[in-house]
């Protein structure tokens, strides 16, 4: 009990230093806006811990901290093993094959009008659809191994990158379109060096919202099955196991993957972008 | 209407084409294998020589089984007549009890689907409520909040119901647990934005109006976040349909859409699988939807749209 007791001293304290700091002087100064955040998360951590122990729960409901970063460090290699089979083979590929092939189909579609407006209504439609649910029939189809989870991952990323980039391209003025034709631009320059870098910003919030569907797609198709390793499989066993430990430490390799690709993305989206408001 | 209408109606009618034309190849071994057997001449002859030839071929040589393809019973791509006529025949046919309605099952999703969404954009409002009022809490928990969108939660999914399960609660709360906070983020961030959406110039008008914080905030903060808060429940209620789905899947209860499309994967039954997965789509156009009407209708009374 003396621990939960402290739990909520820590909390206390904590919440009031952020207080202070918020309301304080230097709160716009970058060095307490990344403070502020941390210390939040820090304290939720610790308290997670102390009551944990305080309460004496069970692993079965949920693991300390410590052991969960304890399990984390014993098995790397399962880790590692996992991230490679999910995440670079299943997400990364079907990221890449769902990116270019809703390029390539929203630049066939941009050159009329018509199908343009057939296929915005539909693919938004169709974005918005729970489309994880294909993940059984596609693994049917295409087997246990990363193929079928890279195939589901190819669909959900299909669609919201479609969408973004056919209305990307609708971006630019028909005053901008009407000059660079001025300049006796082929429909071919005029993509290339007007439409298409106006599209960018579309782009890439068609690609960072895929990032993460990428990850939940690969990940919920491995509970439809797999091989024996992959991100999904580990969480699904391990939760038949009781090994919750394992659990929590896969969820804390999938939350760095997807943050890192998502920062990645963000990266460079900044140095593509540049030029944007919102990037100033 | 019409600008829109045919383009759609084109688009949709060469994807059912599409469809169709795909069902050939996706079904052919078999559909050849059932002629044989039956007498009808078929080429190449006999299954051995047939198995390692790709369906493509296999199909231009035999287009008098092509009508085949589209009527097995277990076929590898179901047709969409086969998809309609499944979900016709286990919305309609049955009783709505049976479980073997999808109507039942559909019912067991979308009760937890909207429990935990209300929770969730309910708890979503309140705390964007405080982070606009508190600058502490705001730069404490924001960036949380965004992070959170970039890391796949749902995978945490199966772990809320083992845990649940083993301190007792089974059925629609742990599914509801997962749709509850699936619509979460999504609505925080969403209701942060258009709480702030008043310019600078609003606030103060109001200011010099001498209204309180409280008038300030149910007079301009809260009307003018109408638009930014119904965007994003209308993603928060697909995700948290979403949810469900997976959360059913190892539940193990025998019921709700994630359920039948986890059974019909184990049993093969492709058109039950499919049925299933347009039920789910159904019903996420229909949760969409309504969001979006009551929108319409919130926003016209606002003189907004």
């Amino acid at each position: 009990m003396p621990l939960v007791i402290a739990a909520f001293l820590l909390w206390a304290g904590a919440w009031f230093l952020n207080v202070q700091l918020a309301n304080g002087r230097g709160a716009d100064t970058r060095a307490v806006r990344l403070a502020v955040p941390v210390i939040f998360g820090l304290t939720l951590v610790a308290m997670w811990e102390l009551i944990v122990r305080g309460l004496a729960l069970p692993m079965v409901i949920l693991p300390a901290p410590s052991m969960i970063g304890a399990r984390f460090a014993t098995s790397i290699p399962t880790l590692w093993t996992d991230f490679v089979q999910t995440f670079v083979k299943g997400a990364l590929s079907g990221f890449a094959i769902g990116g270019l092939a809703a390029f390539f189909v929203a630049i066939l579609v941009d050159r009329s009008d018509f199908l343009r407006r057939g296929i915005l209504p539909v693919g938004s439609f169709v974005a918005a659809l729970p489309i994880v649910g294909t993940a059984p029939i596609l693994v049917m189809w295409y087997g246990f191994d990363w193929q079928s989870k890279a195939a589901v991952v190819t669909i959900m990323v299909f669609f919201p990158m479609l969408v973004n980039i056919t209305a990307g391209l609708q971006e630019t003025t028909q005053m901008q379109r009407d000059q660079i034709k001025t300049w006796a631009a082929s429909y071919w320059q005029g993509l290339w060096k007007l439409r298409l870098p106006a599209a960018m910003p579309f782009v890439f919030n068609g690609l960072k919202i895929s990032s993460t569907l990428a990850l939940i797609g690969a990940i919920v198709a491995e509970f439809f099955g797999s091989p024996i390793a992959g991100m999904g499989f580990r969480i699904s066993t391990s939760v038949g196991q009781l090994a919750l430990d394992m659990v929590w430490a896969e969820i804390v390799v999938a939350a760095l993957a997807g943050s890192l690709f998502y920062g990645g993305i963000a990266l460079v989206e900044r140095w593509v972008t540049y030029w944007h408001p919102s990037q100033r | 209407m019409k600008q829109v209408l045919i383009p759609v109606i084109t688009v949709v009618a060469t994807i059912m084409a599409f469809w169709y034309a795909a069902c050939v190849p996706m079904n052919i071994k078999f559909a050849l294998m059932t002629a044989e057997r039956q007498g009808e001449i078929v080429s190449p002859e006999g299954m051995m020589a047939r198995r390692d030839m790709s369906a493509l071929v296999l199909s231009v040589k035999n287009p008098a089984q092509w009508s085949d393809t589209w009527v097995q019973a277990k076929p590898r791509l179901p047709a969409p007549h086969q998809v309609v006529t499944e979900l016709w025949k286990s919305t309609m046919e049955v009783k709505p009890t049976s479980k073997r309605s999808l109507v039942f099952h559909g019912w067991v999703t979308l009760s937890a689907t909207l429990l935990g969404f209300v929770i969730g954009a309910g708890m979503g409002i309140v705390l964007a409520v405080g982070i606009v009022h508190s600058r502490a809490m705001d730069m404490s928990v924001m960036p949380w909040a965004i992070a959170s969108q970039t890391i796949p939660i749902l995978a945490i999914a199966p772990m809320i119901i083992v845990v649940l399960n083993s301190v007792g609660l089974q059925g629609l709360i742990p599914k509801a647990v997962i749709s509850a906070y699936l619509s979460f983020f999504p609505v925080v961030v969403g209701m942060v934005k258009g709480l702030r959406s008043p310019s600078p110039m609003d606030l103060d008008l109001v200011k010099t109006w001498s209204a309180t914080k409280a008038q300030s905030f149910w007079k301009l903060r809260l009307p003018a976040s109408a638009p930014y808060l119904f965007a994003s429940l209308k993603i928060g209620v697909a995700s948290s349909l979403v949810g469900t789905i997976v959360g059913e899947l190892p539940s193990g209860t025998g019921q709700g859409l994630g359920f039948r499309l986890l059974s019909g994967s184990y049993y093969g039954q492709t058109v039950q699988i499919w049925s299933a997965l347009f039920a789910t789509a159904i019903l996420a156009a229909c949760l969409v939807a309504t969001i979006g009407a009551v929108e319409r209708g919130v926003l016209k009374r606002m003189g907004l749209a």
